[in-house]
């Protein structure tokens, strides 16, 4: 059973990963072209409805960021939508609700990326704002003064009030202590109550340019009919030279570290991480999707062992959840969560978990567990080709990350050819004590006023 | 690929309330009726190998009676065991063929759906599956035990969730001794108190024939379809539908209802009775909602309370329209020492809006971004089921698709302003602040 936070970190990104198949008429089959600037176009045709989805990914995320200016990425996002000259503020939601679109951003550690979903016929639109604000964005010191607090607003109501949220953070902080993947997506506090316009302006002119860049379209469109307006609004735009990227690997980790996380909460919660390579730097290709199998034979849906045995069986955890990601720019996590369940306490539960990686590490997982395992991996890719904003977010987030969208066509076969002594050796290299950080939450008492809510102080107004 | 993401809105609760379920020829709704008195809704989706279901149920929190969290029990526990199969079995039937089952409860309504591949070999053992947890399921008493056990967790979860604690008292404060005024998880004390047998006795009484509707879409043909269906009336008893939810009456008088907690932002929910599915107001209502506060990043309520003051990240409004009145409501989060603030620009906004209408301009850019935005609203199997499901429960009319524009290009300013004024009165509203202390 997937926990709150889990199933929160695996929204709408998690689904797409599973896109694709290796079944017939079901591969993502993507055009992908180069503009002279460097800009990535990729088109995947899907006729179903006469709509299409934008999206324009730069790559550049929180990892790219340092102590005093986290958060800037995902800031910038915010003033992406702040005008420019041509379309001053507001213009630019007001003319995509006009033609019936929906649109908005969304900010990782590893890239940025805006979309607009409209009906067929207005993707000229679409292109043509997102051209004009890759250069030509205003962004008036008013407006940012106003963003930077409704991003502080944001952190609040999506991390400093939520325990899970809070204890999530910390975990990757202390699991990271000086990586790239060490700070927030949306910056420590203290970081957005110093951060300036400056900081903003300067990363906008860093990072913002086509050959930091991909375009990605899918829906009912002609690949052809795109090349040609991508060439038309974003083919003048000028490459730029992009900022070095210093090498930071994080330093080997030499034993096992703990965060103990207190905050006002009625529950305790348990996160572990493991250091685990992700796909793109890793020496050997099958391990990340063996480590994927893993993540699956613990928590891929009710029957995996974290529901069936955790949950279910020795009822020691009201909720439990694994998972693992293979597409990240930088090695990655292997993350464990637990809800203990009422009377169960934080320890028993810890040795809960901790028996079940050691089951990896010492046992065979069985054919059938694989074979488990397996079906929902294929079914999820067939499900996934149900959403084209689905099918965009893939292709989008495998070209940006740097392992090349047709990574996704190959998923399947990698899973498929997974071995139990595959999961087994991965869980004896990766899943050890020594690469394992362990965050909980100790839930400090909320006063008894607000847990009386039915009693609360009500009066007329 | 995992990740939390950092966006620059949050809107889904917001959007999806009065979510337009536009027109536009192309969704082909098929609609009989079973044997036993199931409805059934149809619309063929051949292009994907796959197979959507859902039964839909008046068998929500409304029906809890005495027993507040008896609904919400019941659709968990139908796939913790079935006939000889336990909890254990029925989970790998369902996703050693990449089945993916999901039972819940809402305020008016239960539902139990199911998405399967369309290939026999796997749809077929799935659907068994799916039919043995509907139909036949066995409440196994470790089993009751344990849900009970993770339903009180969560109401814990709640207990350290301000927006879940200003959610609650906002639905208690508005709707008094109405069934709605009650939470799908129950009470401590409530959830306690439930006995196997409750479960048992609320299943048998609503999980029939009479009492639900089908919505399936997919790889299927319409003769599939109809055997389908009755299948699964076949294995339901005929039953009937209960008697109706009582009317909703409007506030008296205007409420506040404050509740400290230790958090960093105040939760705030303002609102008042809205309307019931089917109502007449419905399209002036939806579209002036629109302009207000339903539309995200163009709506007033965003543009006076987090363009122009930065003070919420998220600021919305919808109607909530059930089967009787469900809620009109407001929500935003804001740092504690703002709240006061935060609501009376909420209810300025609303006040002016409720009092002079849309301008003609706004009237304007909402209906072209509704009628223009008809094709988004369609284009996934998943999106046609919860169009299937909205119009066949509510029993709205067929072409409810096909005349959508149409009933939202009809709306004119005036008609905004009278269906606003006729059925909100700002001066009777809850409002709940949830953070801060008890002055806040």
């Amino acid at each position: 059973m997937k926990t709150l936070l889990l199933a929160a970190l695996a929204g709408l990104l998690c689904i797409a990963s599973a896109t694709s198949s290796q079944q017939p008429g079901l591969k993502l089959n993507a055009h992908e072209y180069e503009l002279d600037n460097g800009m990535k176009v990729l088109v995947k045709p899907d006729t179903r409805a006469p709509v299409a989805v934008v999206q324009v990914w730069y790559k550049v995320g929180s990892a790219d960021e340092h102590t005093g200016i986290t958060g800037v990425s995902h800031v910038l996002e915010h003033m992406m939508f702040k005008g420019t000259e041509r379309h001053p503020a507001g213009e630019f939601s007001r003319i995509i609700a006009a033609n019936g679109g929906e649109e908005n951003a969304f900010t990782s550690r590893d890239y940025t990326a805006y979309y607009e979903m409209l009906e067929r016929s207005r993707l000229p639109i679409a292109l043509e704002l997102e051209a004009d604000r890759m250069r030509n964005l205003t962004m008036s010191k008013d407006a940012f003064l106003k963003e930077i607090e409704v991003v502080k607003e944001e952190r609040r109501l999506r991390t400093d009030d939520s325990p899970p949220s809070l204890t999530y953070e910390q975990l990757n902080a202390t699991a990271f202590n000086h990586g790239p993947y060490h700070h927030p997506i949306i910056g420590w506090m203290s970081d957005l109550e110093h951060l300036t316009i400056e900081d903003a302006r300067r990363w906008y002119d860093s990072w913002y340019a086509p050959n930091n860049a991909t375009l990605v379209v899918v829906g009912d469109v002609e690949p052809a009919a795109v090349r040609k307006l991508a060439e038309r609004y974003f083919g003048d735009i000028p490459a730029k030279k992009l900022p070095d990227r210093e090498p930071r690997p994080e330093a080997p980790q030499r034993g096992e570290r703990r965060a103990v996380v207190k905050a006002p909460a009625e529950l305790p919660y348990l996160m572990q991480a493991y250091k685990t390579p992700a796909l793109l730097m890793s020496e050997h290709v099958w391990e990340p999707y063996a480590l994927a199998v893993a993540a699956g034979v613990l928590d891929a849906g009710r029957s995996s062992r974290l529901s069936q045995r955790l949950v279910r069986g020795q009822q020691v955890a009201a909720s439990a959840g694994a998972s693992y990601d293979l597409y990240s720019r930088y090695d990655d996590l292997f993350l464990l969560d637990s809800t203990p369940a009422s009377g169960r306490g934080m320890a028993e539960v810890e040795q809960a978990l901790d028996r079940e990686i050691d089951k990896l590490r010492t046992k065979l997982v069985t054919q059938a567990e694989l074979d488990r395992v397996k079906a929902q991996v294929v079914a999820s890719e067939v499900y996934a080709q149900d959403s084209i904003m689905t099918q965009a977010t893939t292709l989008g987030a495998l070209e940006t990350i740097g392992v090349g969208w047709e990574a996704i066509e190959e998923y399947i076969e990698h899973i498929r050819a997974v071995t139990p002594e595959q999961v087994r050796e991965v869980a004896r290299k990766y899943l050890i004590e020594d690469k394992r950080t362990t965050a909980v939450l100790e839930p400090v008492a909320i006063q008894p006023a607000a847990k009386r809510a039915p009693a609360a102080s009500e009066a007329a107004q | 690929m995992r990740l939390m993401v950092y966006s620059r809105g949050l809107l889904a609760a917001a959007l999806l309330a009065l979510a337009p379920w536009p027109a536009q020829a192309g969704v082909n709704i098929q609609h009989w009726t079973t044997g036993n008195g199931m409805r059934v809704y149809f619309t063929p989706a051949p292009e994907l190998p796959i197979i959507d279901m859902r039964v839909v149920l008046d068998a929500g929190s409304a029906r809890d009676g005495e027993q507040p969290g008896v609904a919400g029990m019941t659709a968990t526990l139908l796939n913790e065991g079935s006939d000889e199969l336990d909890a254990d079995a029925i989970a790998v039937r369902f996703e050693e063929v990449g089945a993916e089952y999901a039972g819940d409860a809402g305020l008016d309504q239960a539902s139990v759906s199911l998405r399967s591949l369309s290939d026999a070999n796997l749809f077929e053992p799935a659907f068994d599956t799916f039919m043995r947890a509907l139909t036949n399921p066995s409440f196994p008493p470790d089993a009751v035990e344990r849900i009970r056990n993770q339903i009180l967790v969560g109401l814990r979860e709640e207990a350290q969730s301000p927006d879940a604690i200003a959610s609650r008292a906002f639905y208690r404060a508005v709707y008094g001794t109405h069934p709605f005024a009650s939470a799908v998880s129950g009470t401590e004390r409530s959830v306690r108190g439930l006995e196997r047998k409750d479960v048992q006795a609320f299943h048998e009484r609503y999980y029939v024939a009479g009492n639900g509707v089908l919505a399936l879409t997919g790889d299927l043909t319409r003769a599939q379809a109809e055997r389908l269906a009755e299948r699964i009336d076949q294995r339901m008893p005929k039953g009937k539908p209960p008697a109706p939810l009582p009317e909703v009456q409007p506030l008296a008088e205007a409420r506040t209802v404050k509740i400290p907690f230790p958090s960093e932002q105040a939760h705030v929910y303002i609102g008042q009775p809205g309307i019931a599915r089917g109502d007449p107001d419905y399209f002036p209502l939806y579209v002036g909602n629109h302009i207000l506060g339903g539309s995200g990043f163009t709506s007033r309520l965003m543009k006076e309370v987090r363009v122009e003051r930065g003070l919420s990240y998220s600021v919305y409004s919808y109607f909530l329209p059930e089967l009787v009145a469900g809620p009109f409501m407001i929500g935003l989060q804001t740092r504690i020492d703002q709240a006061t603030q935060a609501a009376r620009v909420a209810r300025d906004t609303v006040r002016k809006f409720v009092r002079e209408g849309p301008t003609a301009q706004e009237l304007t850019l909402a209906t072209s971004n509704i009628t223009a935005g008809f094709p988004l609203r369609i284009d996934s199997n998943a999106d046609i089921l919860e169009y299937l499901a909205l119009i066949g429960y509510y029993k709205l009319p067929l072409d409810y698709l096909d005349t959508f524009n149409h009933n939202v290009e009809a709306v004119d300013q005036a008609r905004i302003r009278a269906a606003f004024s006729k059925q909100l009165n700002i001066e009777r509203m809850v409002k709940v602040i949830v953070g801060g202390d008890a002055k806040g």
